[in-house]
This record gives structure tokens, C-alpha cells and sequence, in this order.
């Protein structure tokens, strides 16, 4: 009982979290977006335009949920759900301040990497059951740029562990204790640019947002979806986002540390998440996306051979 | 020498234009906003000159509700899409008198002056659901009568309110003239030296 009453907390306040997240996102985004082109975004609904995440959300579950004819129902169903799910799991090992970790577990890389790849799936599932050639289009698309990225990222963690030998999260954190020079950012460089890199990949966000182009593929593998089977995957791209930039906070900035000694909390964390946030919406909103042959190029080219080089070099150093 | 420069050292030089798009970005993000919130406030007069809106004509500058047009049908030709119809006037008809007089003329074998039709269209109707908004009727007005409205504000909820009769709007804009008289009065000059 006193294992699994703090794991359910922890589970709930994870989806609380998430639901937040996305709700603030969605939001900010819009208005990120609207003054990049100097125009003031969301405005109407509620004071500048706050309660239109809310009231998005409304309309999305007021909308009918349609199958297409002839798609695999099940597969089609599912796909939406094995997309939002892991997230949840994903909040779970990160450890937000001192004493706000879900669960402390020492394999928390390995069960992060290994249940953001459901996101592939999921994806994988929509293409396929939706029937729909524009779906499997986007679901090809998907499985060839998640796997291709998922293998720099993987090695780039890989030479943090070897460096820190451990795979746990708090203890990469705790390792980081102290001033600022003591991020691991200083003394992998390559590997935080590859991260940020393959993050964009990973997440498929723009320039990376190959699966769903919505210029060449109409919206790629979530074409057939109305309502909240189309809510769960947007909810599931910006946890995975937040996700994905609290790993990067936690690997290479220092987690809930502060840059000057005595100063931690949660709020260094969230401060440190959320600039890799607003990084990649910026980004969004500032480069084109890139051809499907320029994404493979970029991964097996460039952001594999470093991470490949990197991983070495480090091997070599940690053994010396 | 050349390829490890085109394949290795150009791409990294390159990460450097996304640094630059970043800050371009950026600098727009700072920058305030250029759009209002539009039923309450709305932009002023200076900038609705630059919009282009529907075709319509311009009057006479001494006799504003009368058009420049001369009804030579060159906008009706040359519309792609169509849109406009221009009817001519015909020859007012002469009266009894007048035609015994031109009748007695001819028989003495002299010149005689039949009346001509005004250049003025009878008719001008500009049907604005058609208007590809191209602007090759004012490009080939020789009279230099059509011109694109200002009007950012018109809505209509059917079909039928987007045929408008121009000369009708026109008339209507001379009639208005007067109360508007302030506005357009720094345009005056700049028209009538033109006309010079």
C-alpha cells in the first residue's frame, strides 16, 4: 500500500500536469505565433484570449466521432489512446524538484526512450487503420523519420549515462548539484545541439513535421479524425514536447538546480523547460519544413556520426 | 578539396542562416502589433486610400454625378471575367417639327446635322461576385473613368446586393460630396494638375 498509493498521486498529478501543459501550450503558441506576425493572436474569448484553449477543447468533444467506412475499428480506436497513454508514464521518473519525483527509477532514461517510442506506433496504427492513402503516406513518413532520430538521441543520452554511470534521472540531477558550471551543457556541447536536433525530430514539430504535412498530405496520418481522436494526438504531441524538454532541462541544464549554489526548486525547472519550449515554437515559426530527403540526410549524414563520435570520445575520456 | 568544401564546410557555415532566421524572427516578436481589433477600432482614413476594392466610377470633376466614361465598351472587351455591362444611349428621338425641318434641309440638298447620342452610358452595372479584382478595366479606360473604390466595409448577404449599379453609386457619392468636403479636399489640387 505505501508503494502504490504515491504512484497513484503521482499518476494523477502527471495527467493533471499534462492537461495544464497542453491547455498552456496550445495557448501560447497562438499568441507566440500571432506576434511573430505582429498581430495579437487569440483575442476574444476570455481576457486576451485565455479561455479559447478551454473553449477549443469544448469544441472538440462537442464534435461526432467518426469511423471511415472499411477501417479497422479497433486498430483505429486504439491509436488515439496508445498515443495519449504513455505520456502519462513519461512525467512519472522526472524529477521536478527535490522532493517532487513521481517514482525514482533507476532505469528512468531507458523507460523514457523506450515509451516515447509508442508515439511511433501510435502513429504507425492511425496511418494504417484510417484507410485512407494520405494516412498510411504520413504513417510511413513517421516510422522512417522516428526510428531514424530515435538512434542519435539514444547514443547522445548514452554518453551522458557514461559519463554520470547511471541511468537514473534524480541521480543525473544530483550530480549537477552546485553551481552553474557544473550543467552537463559545458561539457557535452555536441550532444546538447544533436538533442535539441533529434527533439524536433522526435516530437514531429515543425520543421521536423514530416508525418503530418499538411501542404503535400492534407494532415498525414490524422487526416480521418474528428473530435477527440484528433485531441488525443494533439494533447499527446505537446506532452511529448514537454517531455521532451524536461529530459533535455534535466540531462544538460542542471534539472532543478539553479545556476548559483543555494537556489533550487521547481521553478528553475519549469523556467528551464519552458525556454526549450518557447525554442521550439520559435523555431516553428521561424524555418520552412524541410524536404523528406533533407530530414533522412540531416539524421544519418550528420546527426548520427557525431552522436556516434561523440559517445566515442567520451568512452575514450571517461576510460582515461 | 572542392567536394569536402561543398559537402562538410558549407553545411556548417549554413547553420548559421538559422541562427539569422531566429533573430528575424525575434525582432518581430518585439516588434508592436500592425493590426487592430476590428469592431473597435478601425484604421484611419490615410491607410483605406492604398486599399483596392471594388471597381467603381469616377465622376466628372465639374460635374461629379456624371461619369467620364464615353461608352466605348474597352473595359467590357477587355474583362476576363466578364463582370461588367455598359449600355449605350441611343440618338434622342427628334419631334415633328424637328424632322419636317431636317426633311426640308435634305431636299434642298443641304448638310443636315442629325442629333448624336450623348457619350454618357445609359446604363453601367458591375456585378462584384464575378470581379476577379485584375484592374484591366481601369488600365484600358481611355477616359480614365473607372478606379478602385476604397470601400473596406461592405458586406451583402446574397448574390443579388453584389450586382450594383455604378452610375446609381455614383450619384450617390456626388450627393454625399458636400458633407464629405473636408477629406477629399488635399486630393483637389493633385487631380486638377493631372487634368493640366
Amino acid at each position: 500500500m505505501q508503494y502504490i498509493l504515491p504512484l497513484i498521486i503521482a499518476a494523477v498529478a502527471s495527467m493533471v500536469w499534462l492537461g495544464i501543459n497542453a491547455l498552456v501550450w496550445v495557448y501560447f503558441e497562438r499568441k507566440f505565433a500571432g506576434h511573430i506576425q505582429r498581430r495579437p493572436g487569440p483575442f476574444e474569448v476570455g481576457p486576451h484570449g485565455t479561455l479559447q484553449p478551454l473553449i477549443d477543447g469544448l469544441k472538440l468533444m462537442g464534435k461526432q466521432l467518426l469511423t471511415p467506412d472499411n477501417a479497422d475499428a479497433v486498430l483505429y480506436w486504439l491509436a488515439p489512446i496508445l498515443s495519449m497513454i504513455p505520456v502519462l508514464l513519461l512525467f512519472m521518473p522526472i524529477p521536478y524538484g527535490p522532493m517532487l519525483t513521481g517514482m525514482d527509477v533507476n532505469l528512468a532514461l531507458l523507460l523514457i526512450l523506450a515509451f516515447s517510442s509508442f508515439n511511433g506506433l501510435a502513429v504507425i496504427l492511425a496511418g494504417w487503420a484510417s484507410n485512407n492513402k494520405w494516412g498510411v503516406l504520413g504513417a510511413a513518413r513517421a516510422v522512417s523519420q522516428t526510428v531514424a532520430y530515435e538512434i542519435p538521441l539514444l547514443l547522445t543520452v548514452l554518453a551522458i549515462s557514461f559519463m554520470t554511470g547511471s541511468l537514473s534521472l534524480v541521480d543525473i540531477t544530483s550530480m549537477q548539484a552546485g553551481h552553474i558550471g557544473n550543467w552537463i551543457i559545458w561539457k557535452q556541447p555536441l550532444a546538447f545541439i544533436i538533442f535539441i536536433i533529434a527533439m524536433f525530430g522526435e516530437t514531429n514539430r515543425a520543421p521536423f513535421d514530416l508525418a503530418e504535412a499538411e501542404s503535400e498530405l492534407t494532415a498525414g496520418f490524422h487526416t480521418e479524425y474528428s473530435s477527440m481522436g484528433f485531441g488525443l494526438f494533439f494533447m499527446a504531441e505537446y506532452g511529448y514536447m514537454v517531455v521532451m524538454c524536461s529530459v533535455c532541462s534535466v540531462l544538460f541544464l542542471g534539472g532543478f538546480h539553479g545556476p548559483i549554489p543555494g537556489i533550487e526548486g521547481w521553478w528553475w525547472m519549469l523556467i528551464k523547460t519552458y525556454a526549450l519550449l518557447s525554442l521550439m515554437v520559435w523555431a516553428r515559426w521561424t524555418f520552412p519544413r524541410v524536404r523528406f530527403d533533407q530530414l533522412l540526410n540531416i539524421n544519418w549524414k550528420w546527426l548520427l556520426p557525431l552522436a556516434t563520435f561523440n559517445l566515442l570520445a567520451t568512452a575514450l575520456i571517461m576510460k582515461l | 578539396m572542392g567536394k569536402f568544401k561543398e559537402n562538410v564546410i558549407q553545411p556548417i557555415l549554413d547553420c548559421w542562416s538559422l541562427l539569422v532566421g531566429l533573430k528575424i524572427t525575434g525582432k518581430y516578436f518585439c516588434k508592436p502589433l500592425i493590426t487592430v481589433h476590428y469592431p473597435r477600432q478601425v484604421i484611419d482614413d490615410e491607410n483605406l486610400q492604398t486599399y483596392g476594392g471594388h471597381v467603381e466610377l469616377i465622376g466628372k470633376p465639374k460635374d461629379p454625378a456624371t461619369p467620364k466614361c464615353i461608352s466605348c465598351m474597352m473595359c467590357v472587351t477587355n474583362c476576363p471575367s466578364r463582370c461588367l455591362t455598359v449600355v449605350k444611349q441611343k440618338a434622342p428621338k427628334p419631334t415633328p417639327e424637328e424632322e419636317a425641318a431636317m426633311k426640308a434641309a435634305e431636299e434642298a440638298g443641304e448638310k443636315v446635322k442629325k442629333p448624336k447620342a450623348p457619350k454618357n452610358p445609359a446604363k453601367f452595372k458591375y456585378d462584384y461576385t464575378l470581379c476577379s479584382l485584375c484592374g484591366t478595366c481601369i488600365d484600358n479606360c481611355p477616359a480614365k473613368s473607372l478606379k478602385f473604390s476604397n470601400n473596406v466595409y461592405w458586406v451583402a448577404t446574397s448574390r443579388k446586393e453584389m450586382k450594383i449599379d455604378l452610375l446609381a453609386r455614383l450619384k450617390e457619392q456626388a450627393n454625399e460630396m458636400p458633407a464629405a468636403a473636408p477629406a477629399p479636399k488635399p486630393e483637389a489640387p493633385a487631380a486638377a494638375e493631372k487634368e493640366a
